[in-house]
């Protein structure tokens, strides 16, 4: 550990000296998922969920597009922190790499598959009911 | 790269040499309703959210899927049961993972690692993300009746 020769640091050996980064990332992103996942559950509880328009019409906010939009940033980016620490953990040899690939695909998918959505609601309108 | 740190390298022993205790279940815990929140709660919420964007016909397929089919389908029956289990498991990954990751806050601070408090904060945190748990569905049940 410590510095580490140049030879360890090529095969990744050692520190990278950008830890306390993803560190802090880690926790910042967790404060925001407190507020934001929080306000998502407290708003399930009280919303009549089996109403389409009733839902439509409260994700339309534009107040509440915009947390759902933070909540899906937060949560992914706090969530490829967490599976990139699982595959670290427990896949060795060369399926690390498939796998890290695939949480990467999949978080950076499933972000974009969620701010879309939230954009077609907020912004098209949507079918009205 | 990838691989190459399995080789011959000094390990700190690890879990068979230490009794197990509160504070291992409550990290374990952690890391599996994490990771299960990461994908099990992203897909249930992506799907909701999707079927919210996509109109009337696909969100009322999505809840005849997850919760109630007035339809009665064959298929429905098994995947509303499911459905079910699976909400009332990501309920409680949700609660386990927050008090849990509120603890990790705390002792990132540096506190709460003396023994006793270590392991009574421990235990608080897996019995408020159950009752938590219970809590919350039995309001969603209560309203429902």
């Amino acid at each position: 550990m410590g510095n580490g020769t140049h030879l360890g640091q090529v095969r990744g050996l050692g520190s990278a000296r950008h830890g306390a980064q993803p560190w802090l990332q880690q926790r910042m992103t967790a404060l925001g998922n407190i507020v934001l996942v929080g306000f998502l559950f407290i708003s399930l509880l009280r919303l009549p969920l089996g109403e389409f328009g009733a839902v439509h019409r409260w994700a339309s906010t534009p107040m509440v597009a915009l947390a759902l939009a933070l909540m899906v940033i937060s949560v992914f980016w706090h969530a490829r922190m967490g599976l990139q620490v699982l595959v670290e953990d427990y896949v060795h040899g060369a399926t690390r790499l498939l796998a890290l690939a695939a949480l990467n695909f999949f978080v950076f998918g499933g972000a974009a598959y969620g701010l879309f959505a939230i954009a077609r609601i907020a912004f098209a309108g949507g079918p009205a009911a | 790269m990838a691989g190459k740190e399995m080789g011959a390298r000094p390990r700190a022993p690890h879990l068979q040499v230490y009794k197990w205790g509160p504070h291992m279940t409550v990290s374990i815990l952690h890391r599996v309703t994490g990771d299960g929140l990461a994908i099990v709660g992203t897909l249930m919420f992506l799907s909701w959210l999707g079927a919210i964007a996509a109109g009337p016909d696909a969100y009322a397929a999505f809840l005849a899927c997850v919760w109630h089919d007035p339809a009665g389908g064959q298929l429905h029956q098994i995947t509303n049961i499911l459905g079910k289990i699976v909400l009332v498991g990501l309920t409680w990954a949700f609660f386990q993972h927050l008090f849990s990751g509120l603890r990790h806050l705390v002792l990132d601070t540096g506190a709460g690692y003396e023994l006793k408090s270590n392991r009574m904060w421990s235990i608080i945190v897996m019995f408020a993300g159950a009752a938590a748990t219970a809590a919350t569905w039995a309001y969603l049940f209560a309203g429902a009746l």
